[in-house]
C-alpha cells in the first residue's frame, strides 16, 4: 500500500509537469539544440540542399568583421548601461526610503519608464536626439553649442543609446534596492549613528554589503537584458550608422530575416546562447565570494 | 535626532536633487503628452499658452487600424496569461508537494528558460512556427511564452510556504489532490498570482520582437509592431503624431499603473525577490 502510494506519487508529479514540460521542451530546449546543430550545417538554397559542414560557419564567423563590431558594441552597450543603472537605481531608493516630501510622486517618476514598451521610448527619445528641432540640440544652441548629429554620429551614436537605456533601466532596479532596504533592520542603522558613524560610511560599510544579494540579482537581469533588448534600434538607428550602434540580437534578426541566412544566424545565436550561459556562471561565482556576510 | 537631521543642509540639498532627478525622469513622457495634445507647430516650439487639441488623436485613429492593435493586444496578453496561470500552478504544484523521479533535473531544465528567453530564439522558433502552421497568427505570438520558468518558479516558492498542516487537513477531509491545489494552495497565493500577473500582463503589453518577427498582417500585429510602422520615417516625421500614437498605445498600461500604483510596484518588488 505504502510502495503503491509513493509510486502514484512519481505518477502525479509527473502528470501535473508535463504540460509546461511540453511546451519548454517545444519551444526553449528543442530550438536550442535544434539552434545548435544548424550551425554545423550550410544554409541549403533550392538548388544546392543544406549539407554538414562541421565548423565551417564559425570559422566565417571569426572572419566576419561585423560580428566583431557588433560584438564590441554589446560589450561597450553593456558596460556603459549596467553599472550606471545599478548606482542610480540605489541611490533612487535610498531617496525613495527616507523621508520625504511627495515620496510618491517621485517614486512614480522613477519608476514610470518601466511600464512603457521600448518601441515607445524610442519615439520619444528620436525627438530628443534629431538634429536642430530636438531637444538636445535646442538646448544646446540655448547655451551656445554646435548642433550634432547625435544618432548619426558613429562616435556618439552608442552614447546615446546607453543614456536612453539607462533611464528606462534605473527605475526597474530601483524597486528591488528598495524591497531590499525595506527589508534590513533598523537597529542597525540605529546603532551605528549612536557610535558617531556617518551617512556614507554606515551605507558603504553596512548597507551596501547587506544589499549584495539584489546586487547580484539585478546585475544578472541586467546583463541579460542587454544582450536581449534591441527593441529601440528598429526605430532609433536600424543599427546603423554602418553598424555602429547594432546590437547581436539585432545582427542575428538582419542575418535571418533580411539576408535570409538561417545557418549563419544559428552560429551567431549559439555564441549569443554561451555569452548568456557565460554572465550567468560568472557573475554568480564572482559575487558569491561577497554575499555570505552574516 | 532623525529631526536634526532633516532639516540639516544637506538633507534639504539631498531633497532637491532627489526631486529634480524626478523631474528629469519624468520629462520625457512629459514631452509626450506636450506635444501629443498641441498642435504641430507647437511640437518643437514651448510656449505656455499654446492651444491644447485633440485632433491629433483623431488623424492617428484613422490613419491606422488600431482598434484592430488594440483587440489584437488585448486577445494576446489575457490568452497568454490565461494559459500561463494554468500551465505554471500545476507544474508549480508538482515542484512543490510532490516526490517524482528527476525532479532536481526537471526543475533544473525549467530554469534554463529564465536565462534563454524566447526572444533569443527567434530564429529557430520561426522555424517551428512555420512548421507548425503558426505564422501570422496571436497564437504563433503567444505559445512561446505559455510555459514560463518565472512562473512557475514564483509560485513553487509561493506554494511552498504554506503549511503541510493545511494540506494534511483537506485530506483527511477527503480532497482529491486536485481539490486541495484549488482549495487551498491557488487562495492562499493570491498576492502571487496579482504580482506575476501584472508583471507577465506588462510584458506581452510590451513585447516587440518576436510579434514583429511572427505577424505580417493587420489582423495579428500587437500595438507595439503597429506602432513602430506607423512610426517608421517613410510616413514622414510627425511629431505630433508620432506623440499622439506612443500615448495611445501606452494608455491602457499607463493609467491602470497611474491607479494601482502600490500593487504595481509591490507587485514588481514581490516578483524580484523571491
Amino acid at each position: 500500500m505504502k510502495t503503491n502510494a509513493n509510486f502514484m506519487n512519481h505518477v502525479y508529479g509527473w502528470l501535473l509537469l508535463l504540460p509546461a514540460a511540453v511546451f519548454l521542451l517545444a519551444f526553449t530546449h528543442y530550438p536550442t539544440v535544434a539552434t545548435l546543430v544548424q550551425s554545423l550545417f550550410s544554409e541549403g538554397t533550392a538548388i544546392r540542399p543544406s549539407v554538414f559542414v562541421g565548423l565551417e560557419n564559425y570559422q566565417m564567423l571569426a572572419e566576419d568583421d561585423i560580428f566583431w563590431k557588433v560584438l564590441g558594441n554589446n560589450m561597450w552597450y553593456a558596460l556603459g548601461t549596467i553599472p550606471t543603472s545599478i548606482g542610480l537605481a540605489v541611490l533612487m531608493a535610498v531617496w525613495v526610503n527616507r523621508r520625504l516630501p511627495a515620496r510618491g510622486l517621485v517614486r512614480m517618476a522613477y519608476f514610470t519608464p518601466t511600464i512603457l514598451p521600448m518601441i515607445a521610448v524610442a519615439n520619444i527619445w528620436l525627438f530628443f536626439y534629431t538634429p536642430q528641432i530636438g531637444l538636445f540640440d535646442q538646448i544646446g544652441a540655448a547655451v551656445g553649442l554646435p548642433s550634432q548629429n547625435w544618432l548619426g554620429d558613429p562616435d556618439l551614436v552608442l552614447s546615446c543609446l546607453i543614456v536612453m537605456t539607462i533611464w528606462k533601466e534605473a527605475g526597474f532596479f530601483m524597486i528591488f534596492y528598495l524591497a531590499a532596504l525595506q527589508s534590513l533592520p533598523e537597529e542597525l542603522n540605529e546603532a551605528a549613528y549612536l557610535e558617531g558613524a556617518g551617512r556614507w560610511y554606515v551605507f558603504r560599510r553596512i548597507t551596501w554589503p547587506l544589499l549584495m544579494p539584489t546586487t547580484l540579482f539585478v546585475s544578472i537581469n541586467a546583463v541579460i537584458n542587454s544582450f536581449k533588448m534591441v527593441d529601440h534600434l528598429f526605430i532609433l538607428t536600424k543599427g546603423g550608422p554602418n553598424n555602429a550602434s547594432s546590437l547581436l540580437l539585432y545582427y542575428i534578426f538582419e542575418v535571418a530575416f533580411s539576408f535570409f541566412d538561417e545557418s549563419y544566424a544559428a552560429t551567431l545565436t549559439v555564441v549569443l546562447l554561451a555569452l548568456l550561459a557565460l554572465a550567468a556562471v560568472g557573475q554568480f561565482l564572482f559575487l558569491e565570494k561577497r554575499i555570505h556576510y552574516r | 535626532m532623525s529631526a536634526r537631521r532633516q532639516f540639516s543642509l544637506g538633507g534639504c540639498l539631498e531633497v532637491s536633487a532627489a526631486w529634480m532627478l524626478a523631474v528629469l525622469w519624468i520629462s520625457p513622457l512629459l514631452y509626450a503628452f506636450w506635444a501629443g495634445f498641441h498642435p504641430p507647430q507647437f511640437a518643437t516650439r514651448f510656449e505656455l499658452f499654446a492651444p491644447l487639441t485633440f485632433a491629433n488623436f483623431a488623424v492617428v485613429w484613422d490613419q491606422a487600424p488600431f482598434v484592430q492593435y488594440f483587440i489584437n493586444t488585448f486577445t494576446l496578453v489575457t490568452s497568454i496569461l490565461a494559459v500561463q496561470f494554468v500551465l505554471c500552478t500545476l507544474a508549480a504544484y508538482a515542484f512543490a508537494r510532490f516526490e517524482f523521479w528527476g525532479k532536481d533535473v526537471a526543475f533544473a531544465l525549467v530554469l534554463v528558460q529564465l536565462m534563454i528567453m524566447p526572444e533569443v530564439l527567434i530564429v529557430e522558433n520561426y522555424t517551428i512556427m512555420s512548421k507548425l502552421g503558426y505564422v501570422d497568427t496571436i497564437a504563433g505570438i503567444g505559445l512561446p511564452y505559455m510555459a514560463s520558468a518565472f512562473g512557475i518558479f514564483l509560485l513553487r516558492q509561493s506554494f511552498k510556504i504554506i503549511p503541510k498542516e493545511l494540506d494534511d487537513a483537506a485530506r483527511i477531509e477527503g480532497c482529491s489532490l486536485m481539490q486541495i491545489l484549488w482549495k487551498v494552495y491557488i487562495p492562499l497565493s493570491r498576492s502571487t498570482y496579482l504580482a506575476y500577473g501584472l508583471v507577465s500582463v506588462s510584458y506581452h503589453w510590451n513585447n516587440f520582437l518576436w510579434p514583429l518577427v511572427i505577424t505580417n498582417s493587420v489582423e495579428t500585429r500587437p500595438l507595439t509592431v503597429g506602432l513602430a510602422i506607423f512610426g517608421a520615417p517613410e510616413s514622414g516625421v510627425d511629431w505630433s503624431l508620432i506623440s499622439a500614437a506612443t500615448l495611445l498605445s501606452v494608455a491602457p498600461l499607463l493609467i491602470a499603473f497611474l491607479l494601482f500604483q502600490r500593487q504595481f510596484v509591490q507587485s514588481f518588488m514581490h516578483a524580484g525577490i523571491k
